[in-house]
């Protein structure tokens, strides 16, 4: 399974996660009373794996939405150092005023 | 166990503040069918659900209404960001202002502090589930009340993203009744409790 992740900005990739982490959210909640549903179950084998590959894209490039996905190849803690997303530039999508 | 995610569920950009605004939205926080008490009861009431699709719904819903407090207090966080004190007079944000300067705090839109007596954990299958389908919808209204008196695009936009999840987990609490009506039958339709019996 593979995205594009490469060819995104970071608004593009952030904005993907989003989705792509919504829909895995949605499905699983369907899940939880259709046990059995094999269209549900393919559809979050499907986006789950999006999702893990995106998340570790963006950790490598950006800086981790995760704990389990910060930066093997960083020499600080750089949990703290992005905005945390209440905050101003933490979802990416703050137009300048 | 939890693990935090660093990002919204729906992204929150509000920039203008209106701390009028922020004084009502707060009930979704802190009020009686706010986010804060929706998470409590259904990861309260999970413990001992007998069901296993039931106590997923419970601990996945519970879970996704922590990330909907999130969203309500960025919400509030970003209305009322940088106020100068002539604001917080001119708009009647003193009352909050005074015992929380610009900090999140869990109240009702009244002032009245949140309380765990907005929900009920009865330990009853039926009861409980028929609690959670009427929380949905409480919370349903509220935030169709909110809208109401909204016009910013800016907010409208995550209140009817939230909006939308009430009626979505009304759909799976109603699920999850039906999962527990097909384990009974009619010799113990309402006559005995199947989380105590």
């Amino acid at each position: 399974m593979s995205c594009n992740c490469h060819e995104m900005n970071r608004r593009e990739l952030f904005e993907y996660i989003n989705q792509i982490s919504f829909a895995v959210d949605d499905v699983k909640l369907f899940l939880d009373t259709h046990p059995e549903n094999q269209k549900a179950l393919d559809y979050f084998q499907k986006y789950k794996e999006k999702r893990i590959e995106a998340l570790k894209e963006y950790a490598e490039v950006y800086g981790p939405l995760t704990v389990d996905t910060v930066s093997e190849n960083s020499d600080c803690w750089n949990w703290i150092n992005e905005p945390w997303p209440w905050q101003e530039g933490g979802m990416l999508i703050y137009v300048e005023l | 166990m939890w693990n935090y995610e660093k990002r919204l569920q729906y992204p929150v950009k509000i920039t203008q503040t209106n701390p009028k605004l922020a004084k009502i939205i707060i009930s979704q926080f802190g009020g009686p069918d706010g986010e804060l008490a929706a998470s409590m009861r259904y990861l309260s009431q999970r413990y001992t659900m007998p069901y296993k699709e039931v106590t997923g719904i419970l601990t996945d819903i519970g879970t996704e209404e922590l990330a909907h407090m999130e969203m309500i207090c960025a919400i509030i966080y970003q209305l009322t960001k940088n106020l100068s004190p002539e604001e917080i007079e001119r708009s009647g944000f003193a009352p909050y202002y005074v015992d929380h300067t610009l900090a999140l705090w869990p109240q009702a839109a009244s002032g009245a502090p949140w309380t765990a007596t907005y929900f009920q954990s009865k330990g009853d299958p039926i009861t409980d589930l028929h609690e959670d389908l009427a929380a949905e919808q409480k919370a349903r209204t509220t935030y169709d009340n909110i809208l109401r008196l909204i016009k910013d695009p800016e907010i409208c936009d995550p209140i009817r993203f939230l909006r939308e999840r009430e009626i979505v987990h009304y759909q799976r609490f109603g699920e999850s009744l039906r999962i527990v009506q097909e384990h009974l039958d009619s010799k113990n339709f309402y006559a005995i409790n199947p989380e105590f019996e």
